[in-house]
């Protein structure tokens, strides 16, 4: 049963009008230059203050050794559900300290993306759209630095921590131009070459740039360009990035925050992501890997929920108890999840049919199950959901209206997210 | 529940019914064919025979243990409920009166292994997390577990106290255990490769043997994998024989070769690896010492369920005999011509070492 999570509402009418007024006047501001949004209301957008908080379950965790377990059934594994804070609902027994603050979550237990593969899965729910032939659209990173992080944000809007190698990349921000691409923090260290080298004083380090900026400009009035831009841009963030280098280093935090995230990468990473939202960061993803586990997922599954337990629930139990929760939308998700059949190799395999995606913060309701799957979690019985669904409800969360067609790229309109979808109303606030 | 039945105390009526036999051995891995399938509905993880030869149990993923009676070669099994998880490990008493199980739920339960109707006799909270191996010592007296919270402990089989705790050996979850013939020791395996030597009259560590040739960590996937699945001491106690997986280029995708290691109890020296021939994709689930003086060895995985036959010293089986489907599981009979795999479609197959009947 397919919810109807259609949004027609009058609000948003006048919102599309008076989306499309500005359109006219953005446009002109930036004649020719593709993918750009209307200035106005990306400025009324910073004055919200809205921040993101994504974590990427790489490879494909399973629904059922986390958010939907069926212990007892042929496909449940052999892992026990536990209580949570919310009455009535269990999780698995891999995550005692989430369980515990369950009451600041969400669960969406009803996804069916209908997507199999790596590649195109996690397009999908990094997107909202299904990736095709000569098409890309911006992930919801870049999303949130053009429409959230405010015009001179010292830090990038788009942040990504990982245990894999780091460096600049505007492959995400698709159209919106690479300034909006992702800062890849790998191993959660500071990026690179941000510290003054010891042979250049700081004067000469100035002059250099002065000359630079003089050069740019000169440059920039007659060849201006989505990659110029970013290359201004990442000068200026980059200097701004040296002055404070100091974010980035999480030995910082206090010890005890250290051993209650957990000694191991993704502990480390949580607290980095931590202590770049308070720094303002405005879209944070720290990705954990590797959940592929087609050979004994629940021996894979027992090590990485384990290691995702500790960190995220303390991050969590943070945002809450220091009111971050209010701004910060907060997504764990996957590229899908993993099927109910145990294979020969105690293995789960790729299942995007019926998983669990689970999400709080700005702008949603906390503490509600939406959805459900049938015994076995083979297939989703109620509350349906797709991951388009799901692109349209973080958007509108954070205040970002996606039925507004929103970008002319080589003259032709994108809405921000899928026209065909629509967000998740009975989740948001 | 009804007390054990025992086949008889004639040891060679005994032997003629297939119990233990101090007979020479007979059995040709050469002309091993499948003589019984036994089904069950859910997939199987472990087995063992009773010291009896008359029952073999096996573990299973609907939480249940399974027994069937072998000689009266009935399909239907006996039914063991009372785990709240899946069942990992099986041991018999040497009396063949208590079956002990080790499951997912952290407990082990001893059984009356005979019972009609077989109900817990006594259930131990032996493990926060998994309970993933069981043995029993040579006397009867004492068993041992190990799990997923790194220890090992030892347990009194006739109450079910706790005679020690045996901390600090592994680092990583403990995956088996098994006494040494001669009593005295305990060995305990992990999923790192080490085998802790334990002193059973003190509770003290011995000594470490390193078996990590069997476990690697994979920095782009960023996973543990591999260990030691199953330990078997030779009749003598002067080898230990540990099984499990090299090679593992792609442990989520289950691309590893089915290895054992076969150490010198005495010396402890670092072995080499017998594997499968033609690096046979999979992971060697069970081994067991055979009187005739070879190993029989259960893999599963990739590439298939096997049998192996390994002489000692030597780099690659002697023999290979296929299953029909992935081995999650071995034990060997008593009298040594039978051996039982523990199967992902949920049969227990008997293969016999033997000429198979015109």
């Amino acid at each position: 049963m397919w919810c109807p999570y259609s949004c027609r509402s009058a609000e948003h009418a006048i919102s599309r009008r008076t989306f499309l007024g500005g359109v006219a006047a953005g446009l002109g501001a930036v004649s020719g230059f593709a993918g750009r949004p209307m200035a106005s209301l990306a400025g009324q957008l910073d004055r919200q203050g809205y921040q993101v908080l994504m974590i990427f379950l790489h490879g494909g965790s399973s629904q059922l050794e986390t958010w939907d377990p069926k212990p007892g059934t042929a496909t449940g594994g052999p892992f026990r559900s536990i209580e949570t804070t919310i009455p009535g609902v269990r999780i698995s027994e891999l995550l005692p300290k989430t369980a515990q603050q369950m009451h600041h979550l969400s669960l969406l237990r009803g996804l069916n993306t209908a997507e199999d593969d790596h590649g195109k899965g996690s397009y999908l729910m990094h997107t909202g759209r299904r990736q095709a032939p000569g098409q890309e659209h911006p992930h919801l990173g870049s999303l949130a630095a053009r429409f959230l992080a405010p015009e001179r944000d010292p830090l990038p809007g788009y942040i990504h921590v990982t245990a894999g190698g780091g460096g600049l990349s505007g492959k995400d921000a698709a159209f919106l131009g690479p300034k909006y691409g992702a800062l890849t923090l790998g191993n959660g260290q500071p990026p690179a070459n941000t510290e003054r080298p010891g042979s250049v004083e700081e004067a000469e380090d100035l002059a250099r740039h002065e000359l630079r900026m003089q050069l740019d400009h000169r440059f920039d009035l007659r060849r201006r360009t989505a990659e110029t831009e970013a290359y201004t841009t990442s000068y200026e963030q980059a200097l701004q990035l040296m002055e404070r280098r100091e974010v980035f280093d999480v030995s910082r935090e206090p010890a005890r925050d250290q051993d209650r995230y957990g000694s191991h990468d993704f502990g480390r990473h949580c607290l980095l992501g931590r202590r770049l939202l308070e720094a303002g960061a405005t879209f944070v993803k720290v990705s954990h890997s590797n959940y592929d586990t087609h050979n004994e997922n629940f021996d894979f599954h027992l090590e990485q929920v384990g290691e995702f337990d500790v960190s995220f629930a303390a991050l969590l139990s943070d945002l809450a108890e220091r009111g971050m929760l209010d701004r910060t939308l907060v997504v764990v998700m996957s590229e899908f999840g993993r099927t109910p059949r145990i294979n020969q190799y105690y293995g789960r395999d790729h299942w995007s049919k019926a998983w669990s995606v689970a999400l709080t913060g700005a702008g949603l309701k906390r503490g509600v199950v939406l959805g459900e799957t049938n015994a076995d979690g083979t297939e989703v019985v109620d509350g349906q959901a797709t991951g388009q669904d799901l692109f349209h409800t973080y958007l509108r969360a954070v205040g970002i209206d996606p039925v507004v067609d929103e970008f002319a790229v080589n003259g032709r309109d994108f809405q921000i997210a899928d026209p065909a979808s629509f967000a998740i109303e009975e989740l948001l606030a | 529940m009804t007390g054990p039945r025992r086949r008889s105390d004639d040891p060679e009526a005994h032997a003629a019914e297939g119990g233990r036999c101090c007979c020479p051995v007979v059995a040709d891995p050469t002309l091993a064919h499948v003589s019984a399938e036994l089904p069950h509905d859910q997939p199987l993880i472990c087995c063992a025979f009773d010291p009896s030869g008359r029952f073999v149990f096996a573990g299973s993923e609907d939480f249940t243990v399974r027994r069937w009676d072998l000689d009266a070669g009935e399909a239907a099994a006996v039914p063991f409920v009372g785990h709240e998880s899946w069942v990992f490990d099986l041991a018999s008493t040497p009396d063949g009166n208590t079956l002990l199980t080790a499951g997912g739920d952290g407990r082990v339960i001893l059984w009356d292994a005979g019972a009609d109707e077989p109900l817990p006799r006594l259930v131990l909270d032996a493990h926060d997390g998994w309970a993933r191996g069981i043995a029993v010592s040579p006397d009867g007296t004492l068993a041992a577990s190990c799990g997923n919270d790194r220890l090992v402990k030892v347990w009194s089989i006739e109450d079910g106290t706790l005679v020690h705790v045996l901390p600090g050996g592994h680092e990583k979850p403990a995956y088996c255990v098994e006494f040494h013939p001669a009593g005295g020791a305990l060995a305990s395996a992990d999923l790192s490769g080490r085998v802790v030597e334990w002193d059973l009259a003190t509770g003290k560590e011995r000594r470490r043997l390193d078996a990590s040739a069997l476990y690697s960590y994979n920095g782009g996937q960023q996973v543990d994998y591999g260990g030691i699945r199953d330990l078997a001491f030779s009749p003598e106690g002067d080898r230990l024989a540990c099984a499990g997986l090299v090679n593992a280029t792609n442990p989520l995708g289950a691309v590893n070769d089915t290895a054992v290691l076969l150490f010198d109890w005495e010396s402890g020296v670092e072995p080499a690896v017998q594997r499968g021939k033609g690096d046979l994709k999979g992971v060697a689930w069970g081994v067991r010492f055979h009187p005739g003086g070879f190993l029989a060895v259960a893999s599963g995985g990739s590439g298939g369920g096997h049998l192996l036959f390994f002489r000692p010293g030597e780099a690659e089986e002697f023999h290979r005999f296929s299953l029909p489907n992935t081995a999650r599981g071995m034990d060997l009979h008593p009298d040594g011509l039978r051996l039982a795999t523990a199967h992902h479609d949920g049969k227990l197959r008997i293969t016999r070492l033997e000429a198979a009947p015109a």
